[in-house]
């Protein structure tokens, strides 16, 4: 299995079970326990790389089939953006959705299992990796069009302005997206309206293997703030901790004002653009590639940590160990899931209700 | 019973779902202040307010998929196309989104919505405004495709197509708005998926649906008046089809002809024709024919227009020839 991270941290034989990639969110500001939220940070990145590692060796195996994107590299954004987002606040995504459908919580379980096309899959095998659907903790989905969720999140604002609530849509999509349509008009219907979504330009700077320069006009992406008269926040989003202090922003403004933000993140994907491309070599180089992996945003925020005095001896292989272990129950469990029945092909196409 | 017209009947189905179930809104291009581009909508912002009476930019994309995501957390959204020309625009939201969320969510997300306007050709609005699309949208699981053809089914079909618990595309014909029939008075609602024999003969089935049941209902009464009498099944829904009632009369007339305004390749009357040949191949007394639009695009000359068109003329004459008299 590759390891993604520099300095592989030392080894442990004890293998935690159960731990969740999901970050425990305190309301209301940031949590008193700083250390603690860095540790939980830390653990939601580290188990999101730990799991898609695997994922990447499964689908060599065969295990995982169809197109599988890996998220690897843009754990900040998951990570730092769920530690902020309350239990009834919803998640839509595109199909790059495995890291952040397990910082949202989705059972690391359901998540391999759904990618191994399982019957205790979160979709029940018919989604698969693009498609990570959890309703339990609002988690809208993976989308395979790119941008067809933006109107979506959208919707999901005007239902909670409909109702008078006051939860809040994150809609995330490449910076590929911002030149499609559905971007557009969902953006401008989310202004006009005052609807609480915060849109998040994961932009990793390849539309699969399209540079930024060579698609977009105005590689200033989030200067299409501007046109829809909505606030426009651009971070590095390698730094977790830049993460939520711009999402916390947005998130605030969208529950209190009901406006929504553009944010574009500014990140790096170390994979390929899905399985079938290599991490580098045909649209970039090795060595963009290296300088950016210098930057990997669980490097950096161990860094960090290791500076606060966080990590005592022993502490991150625990945590690293710990992640691996769920990794590893995950696939286990995905392993021994049966195929879906049969009988399953002819159910969900349609409900046999009416209201 | 009352006398409405088609537009007072989809008028008053949509009052009254709006009043029953405080989830579902209209949305959609000039439906709240102009009262709709076919006044369907007429009265019902004053009446509703402008939270449930929504009018959109020009952006089908856009608020297509704005429906499917209020659908997806419970509202239950009627998404108007000012024609379904425009709502080519959105089919990525109808087919990718609205369709298949249900399956590729393994039956977490069942989108309670519809998508209705008028479909089909009018008068001389040429190529880009004339065309039934029934037959592509007919062709998606986990769609719904219903096409009223008088005043009361569209008002009984569309109270079903809102409270049903799927995507429904519910197609109106747009030279059907005037039109006036009888409707019930009071509640009622037509399920989704029968068809109903809509004339009753023994010479030959006529199936057709929409704007063309009017056209089958003059063929109806053109070849009463030389002696022919014919079974007209008006389809009603075009998917789920009713294939029982298609084949029950077929079954009592060994003939048929299949009626519609769309074209002919892989049309909605390909379909009527499989079943037919599966269910009824040993009841049938000669090839089932069919009626469709020319296979060109709409000219816009009205004597081009009047020929690309099916019509009773080109309908008379295939009963006719299915039934060996011509």
């Amino acid at each position: 299995m590759t390891d993604t991270l520099k300095r592989e941290p030392p080894r442990s034989a004890k293998a935690a079970s159960a731990a969740s990639a999901s970050v425990e969110n305190k309301e209301g500001g940031p949590p008193e326990d700083e250390a603690k939220l860095r540790k939980d940070l830390l653990k939601s990145m580290l188990l999101q790389r730990r799991f898609e590692e695997r994922c990447a060796e499964a689908y060599a195996l065969g295990k995982i089939g169809g197109f599988c994107h890996l998220y690897i590299g843009q754990e900040a954004i998951s990570a730092g953006t769920m530690s902020l987002l309350r239990p009834d606040d919803y998640v839509v995504t595109s199909y790059r959705d495995h890291g952040q459908a397990l910082a949202r919580g989705v059972s690391p379980r359901a998540v391999m299992a759904e990618l191994f096309g399982r019957q205790d899959g979160c979709s029940g095998g018919k989604g698969g990796s693009m498609h990570i659907f959890e309703k339990s903790v609002n988690f809208l989905g993976g989308h395979g069009i790119v941008g067809g969720q933006i109107p979506l999140a959208a919707g999901v604002g005007w239902a909670i302005k409909y109702r008078g609530g006051d939860q809040v849509c994150v809609c995330f999509f490449g910076e590929a997206a911002v030149n499609i349509a559905a971007f557009h008009e969902a953006l401008n219907m989310a202004s006009l309206w005052k609807l609480p979504v915060v849109f998040v330009i994961e932009n990793n700077r390849y539309g699969m293997g399209t540079a930024i320069s060579r698609a977009t006009a105005n590689e200033d992406v989030v200067a299409r703030a501007a046109a829809y008269r909505m606030p426009g926040e651009s971070i590095d989003a390698q730094d977790v901790f830049a993460v939520r202090e711009v999402m916390g922003r947005a998130i605030q403004l969208a529950r209190t004002e009901k406006l929504p933000t553009l944010v574009e993140m500014r990140t790096y994907r170390f994979m390929g653009h899905s399985m079938s491309d290599a991490a580098s070599g045909t649209y970039r180089t090795r060595e963009e590639l290296d300088e950016n992996m210098k930057r990997d945003p669980i490097l950096l925020l161990r860094e960090r940590m290791h500076a606060e005095g966080e990590l005592p001896d022993g502490e991150l292989a625990k945590i690293d160990e710990e992640a691996k272990a769920v990794a590893q129950d995950a696939w286990d469990f995905a392993d021994k899931s049966p195929e879906p029945l049969l009988s399953k092909l002819y159910e969900d196409v349609v409900v046999n209700t009416t209201s | 019973m009352a006398v409405l017209t088609y537009r007072e009947a989809l008028t008053q189905a949509l009052r009254e779902e709006l009043t029953r179930d405080d989830r579902v809104f209209l949305m959609g291009e000039e439906v709240a202040q102009y009262n709709g581009a076919y006044k369907v909508s007429k009265g019902l912002l004053d009446e509703f307010g402008p939270m449930r009476i929504v009018d959109t930019p020009i952006t089908e994309l856009g608020f297509a998929g704005i429906g499917v995501g209020s659908a997806m957390v419970g509202l239950r959204p009627i998404i108007e196309f000012m024609t379904w020309n425009f709502a080519l625009l959105a089919l990525d939201q109808v087919v990718n989104a609205a369709a298949k969320m249900l399956y590729m969510s393994g039956g977490q997300f069942p989108i309670p919505m519809v998508f209705r306007g008028p479909n089909g050709s009018a008068l001389q609005l040429s190529a880009q405004h004339s065309q039934a699309w029934e037959s592509w949208l007919a062709h998606i699981p986990g769609l719904k495709v219903v096409t009223p053809a008088t005043p009361a089914d569209a008002k009984g079909l569309l109270k079903s197509a809102i409270r049903d618990d799927n995507p429904v595309v519910f197609l109106e014909g747009e030279m059907l708005y005037n039109t006036k029939g009888e409707v019930p008075d009071g509640e009622y609602t037509i399920p989704l998926g029968k068809a109903e024999l809509k004339r009753e003969g023994d010479g030959c089935t006529i199936v057709s649906h929409g704007k063309m049941v009017l056209v089958a209902m003059q063929v109806a009464d053109t070849l009463a008046k030389e002696g022919i009498s014919v079974d007209v099944v008006d389809l009603r829904t075009v998917r789920p089809m009713d294939v029982e009632t298609i084949a029950n009369s077929v079954r009592k007339t060994n003939r048929a002809v299949v009626l519609e305004e769309g074209w002919e390749i892989c049309g909605v009357g390909a379909q009527v024709v499989d079943f037919i040949q599966r269910e009824c191949f040993d009841d049938l007394d000669s090839p089932v024919l069919r009626v469709h639009q020319e296979d060109v695009p709409m000219p816009y000359a009205k004597n081009l227009e009047k020929a690309a068109k099916p019509d009773a003329a080109k309908a008379i004459a295939a009963v006719k020839k299915v039934m060996y008299l011509a």
